[in-house]
């Protein structure tokens, strides 16, 4: 368990630097100059500017000493923020997203595995076309429409009491969370839906069942013990990769409402070809990702004892 | 098979109780979760509770902005919503009252001759930990923008001072710059050419003062938060969290406070988002919202009273006037510029309210000698003449000697205005002269790159005013500014751009920018498309709001709660 535990961060890391080394080319392959502004400015400025951001270097040696700050963990200044170190930002921002992602995927999770039990138990059947029809749109739905609508009724609702029931956007209280990361995990739920139904699906005919049924076992032992714990694991197994997407993707439902998320910087700062926050951001975001990953994976023996690593 | 299938529906049914109660706990189980959630937010105190968009009792008023503001070090700002906090929370030695006219701000006595300005600063001025604000404040201020190290974009808005452009060559030491302190409060600035607007450029945010002492104590942070700048305007920035919330407080230690009305201004939300904005002033939580064309429907449904704003923006077409380009041929742009329509293109095409269609590269806000200086000297008006048009293009045809024309670029940025626009323009020119444009959509950096380096032939470009003089747009064409992207390059020009900016005659001036004006219609050097407008609302219970060319806009420093108004 300690050997495979250590293979896999090492794995991890190294994944990790593959990450940075490509943003890092991808981000110098991109046209347009980072530190170009509306108003033209001198060469002095200009050369100056490169100074003080070490772009003055050839290519190469920017790159080591950027890897050389990542390792000590020091993202470097904003471009656009030029007082505020791109560990403040992440600092300050992530927990919000991280925050409305774990709401989001808490939502997505539960409601997944539900709403995908009920169709499958219901297959063929009124319930279940319904729920399949919305799952449908759930999917192909993009998030700025389900954001702006979300909101839209949000407006409605509170016109309607006359008061704020929910706030229509900000970021502080429980109140303000709700609909958003209900927002945020809509996709992910119907996603999940989808699958915890198949997966539900393929289990109903296995042969353990049947012996459980023949055994005599009562309905309700073997839907849940049986049947929705043996399901669920595939929902287990992406819940890690939707995790880092989820708390990656909330650029939009941050937008709309008004939330101060890194999502949006993560955008933005690919838009104004923001070097350090892009390589922050990325970097970060990617080894999140990574290790949720990692880390799900080892949950995954917890769940199902057929996985127990050596 | 019959007891199989009533097996299996008592199957559903029990395993669909078992389903419900699953459902139910997860439900409560949310309950529960939010409400400790809640519980332990209020522990920590950190619970916001939404306020209205005006509340009278306490002297609020709660806004947006459009994006979190990126810079309020004063020496270094360049946008346009840092410009407006700034505004707020800093005072320049010279201000403007609600009506646009220079006012005495920190200085509270001033002249301004040819080849000096002095200032004396009232012993009420003070920095919002209640020190005085002395001139060496400005000083400090002035000599650190225009220090190299500092890379400041807008350094040369200081040029007019002595040794100031040599100083941002890095030529001369900072402390070279011409200006002195004989004491505490006066500043004495001695000029190096000439200039009839000095007054409106030291209001503008780079002249601001910092005090050094607090700048050197903060490390580099300067501006970074609330707690690390140092405010001796109307308000202080009581509490900023980055990307979420920006609150401000009456300043107590302003000179003026008195005459401030407003206790709060609580910039609550920050959204770039059009729709979003919206909804806030919907819903009641915003007491302004910009409008964008999409939510004039929404405006006219709900009566509001919408109101109109020219931003002092002039937008175009920029030619290229590189030598190896087409457009460089003046026949070329002569046709181009017969088949123009800017009115057809405003209330046709983009339908922007507030968007004024014009014929010119000067705003119409710029003062002329005794009136505007546009109704004192309106442009040369270019009649729609498609067959003067074909003429001129043939011409251009066989002074380029050409069998027939390649299609030209026309580099324009990534947003569904832009889009509208160069596929009206692409129309046109097809239409009405038979020449193929190829559109080159670009995000903001790539645009600029691609400006820079001159890989295109026309562009859909805009230029607002850095201060309220003619000189801020008649110099766009000079061959020498770094902004003419498209390389125009004319000595008679430049030769009137030179004497504009030495004389202090304002008739003569006016006289001189009248001809730059003529020579950008003769010479075909842009296709003027419109000078840019915002429409917006406000809760009928703000009043006093100011909207500005230059400086902070929209001003709430002169604005009021009237509680009954609805």
């Amino acid at each position: 368990m300690f050997r495979y535990t250590l293979k896999r961060l090492v794995q991890g890391l190294i994944t990790v630097w593959f990450i940075a080394t490509a943003t890092f080319g991808a981000m110098h392959l991109v046209p347009g100059d980072p530190l170009s502004g509306e108003k033209a400015a001198s060469a002095e400025i200009q050369a100056n500017l490169r100074a003080k951001y070490g772009l003055d270097k050839p290519v190469l040696q920017q790159y080591f000493v950027y890897l050389g700050n990542i390792a000590r963990g020091d993202f470097g200044i904003s471009f656009t923020q030029k007082n505020r170190e791109v560990n403040d930002i992440i600092r300050e921002h992530f927990p919000v997203s991280a925050t409305m992602g774990l709401l989001a995927i808490l939502f997505a999770g539960a409601g997944g595995v539900l709403w995908g039990a009920l169709t499958a138990l219901f297959r063929n059947r009124l319930p279940d076309v319904i729920i399949m029809f919305l799952v449908i749109l759930g999917i192909s739905v993009p998030s700025f429409v389900m954001a702006a609508l979300g909101q839209l009724s949000l407006v409605k609702l509170n016109a309607f009491f006359g008061a704020t029931v929910l706030p229509v956007g900000g970021w502080g209280t429980v109140r303000h969370m709700l609909v958003p990361s209900l927002v945020l995990g809509l996709g992910t739920m119907a996603y999940l839906t989808r699958l915890m139904r198949s997966s539900m699906l393929e289990i109903v005919n296995a042969d353990f069942i049947r012996t459980a049924k023949a055994k005599g076992l009562p309905a309700a032992r073997i839907f849940s013990k049986h049947q929705l714990r043996n399901a669920s694991l595939p929902v287990v197994t992406v819940l890690g990769p939707a995790i880092a997407a989820i708390t990656t993707g909330g650029f939009v439902v941050e937008l709309v409402f008004a939330i101060p998320g890194l999502g949006r910087y993560f955008v933005q700062a690919v838009q104004q070809l923001d070097y350090t926050v892009i390589m922050g951001t990325t970097v970060f975001y990617g080894a999140f990702l990574v290790f949720m990953v990692i880390a799900v994976d080892l949950v995954y023996g917890l769940i199902d004892p057929r996985v127990r690593l050596q | 098979m019959a007891d199989v299938i009533i097996d299996e529906s008592s199957f559903v049914r029990s395993a669909g109780r078992q389903l419900l109660v699953y459902g139910i706990v997860t439900v409560l189980g949310f309950a529960l979760l939010m409400w400790l959630l809640d519980a332990l937010a209020s522990l920590v105190g950190s619970s916001s509770e939404t306020t209205g968009a005006v509340d009278a009792a306490t002297g609020t008023i709660t806004l947006y902005l459009d994006e979190e503001p990126p810079q309020l070090d004063s020496t270094l700002a360049t946008d346009q919503v840092s410009g407006r906090i700034i505004g707020h929370v800093m005072e320049g030695l010279l201000r403007k009252d609600e009506l646009g006219n220079i006012v005495g701000g920190v200085a509270e006595s001033w002249t301004i001759d040819a080849d000096k300005a002095v200032f004396n600063l009232r012993a009420a001025a003070r920095w919002s930990d209640g020190k005085p604000v002395t001139a060496h404040d400005f000083i400090f201020a002035w000599q650190r923008t225009l220090d190299p190290a500092t890379a400041s974009e807008y350094a040369f808005i200081l040029y007019y001072i002595k040794n100031a452009e040599a100083i941002n060559r890095g030529e001369m030491p900072p402390t070279a710059l011409g200006v002195s302190a004989p004491d505490e409060r006066t500043l004495v600035v001695e000029l190096e050419r000439p200039v009839l607007f000095f007054d409106k450029l030291v209001s503008f945010p780079t002249y601001y003062p910092v005090r050094e002492d607090f700048f050197k104590a903060t490390n580099g942070r300067y501006g970074a938060d609330a707690d690390t700048l140092l405010y001796n305007g109307p308000f202080v920035i009581s509490s900023w969290v980055h990307g979420a919330s920006l609150r401000m407080d009456r300043n107590e230690s302003y000179w003026r406070r008195d005459e401030i009305r407003l206790n709060t201004i609580n910039w609550a939300y920050i959204t770039s988002d059009a729709n979003a904005q919206l909804n806030f002033f919907k819903d009641g939580k915003v007491a302004y919202a910009g409008m964008a064309p999409e939510s004039l429907s929404v405006a006219l449904e709900n009566r509001w009273h919408l109101r109109q704003f020219q931003d002092g923006g002039v937008f175009f077409i920029e030619f290229n006037h590189r030598p190896n380009r087409l457009t460089r041929n003046l026949h070329l742009r002569r046709a181009l510029l017969l088949v123009n329509n800017s009115s057809e293109l405003v209330n046709k095409v983009t339908k922007l309210p507030g968007y004024l269609p014009t014929n010119s590269l000067f705003p119409a806000f710029l003062d002329g000698l005794h009136d505007k200086f546009r109704r004192e000297h309106p442009a040369k008006d270019v009649p729609i003449d498609v067959d003067q048009a074909r003429r001129e293009l043939e011409l251009a045809r066989k002074e380029l000697g050409l069998e027939k024309w390649p299609p030209l670029s026309l580099l324009t940025g990534d947003n569904p205005i832009a889009n509208l626009q160069s596929e009206y323009y692409q129309s046109v020119f097809k239409d009405k002269l038979g020449l193929d444009v190829r559109i080159d959509r670009q995000i903001f950096k790539q645009r600029l790159q691609k400006m820079t380096s001159g890989d295109f032939d026309m562009v859909m470009a805009g230029w607002g005013p850095d201060y309220e003089d003619l000189l801020t747009f008649g110099d766009f064409f000079a061959s020498w500014n770094l902004n003419n992207r498209g390389r125009y390059d004319n000595p008679e020009y430049d030769a009137l751009v030179r004497k504009a900016q030495a004389s202090l005659d304002q008739a003569e001036r006016v006289e001189l920018f009248a001809r730059m004006q003529d020579i950008i219609v003769d010479d075909a050097v842009i296709l003027p498309n419109y000078e840019k407008g915002a429409s917006f609302v406000t809760d009928p219970r703000l009043k006093g709001l100011v909207r500005r060319v230059v400086g902070a806009d929209p001003d709430y420093t002169y604005a009021w709660i009237e509680e009954s108004a609805q």
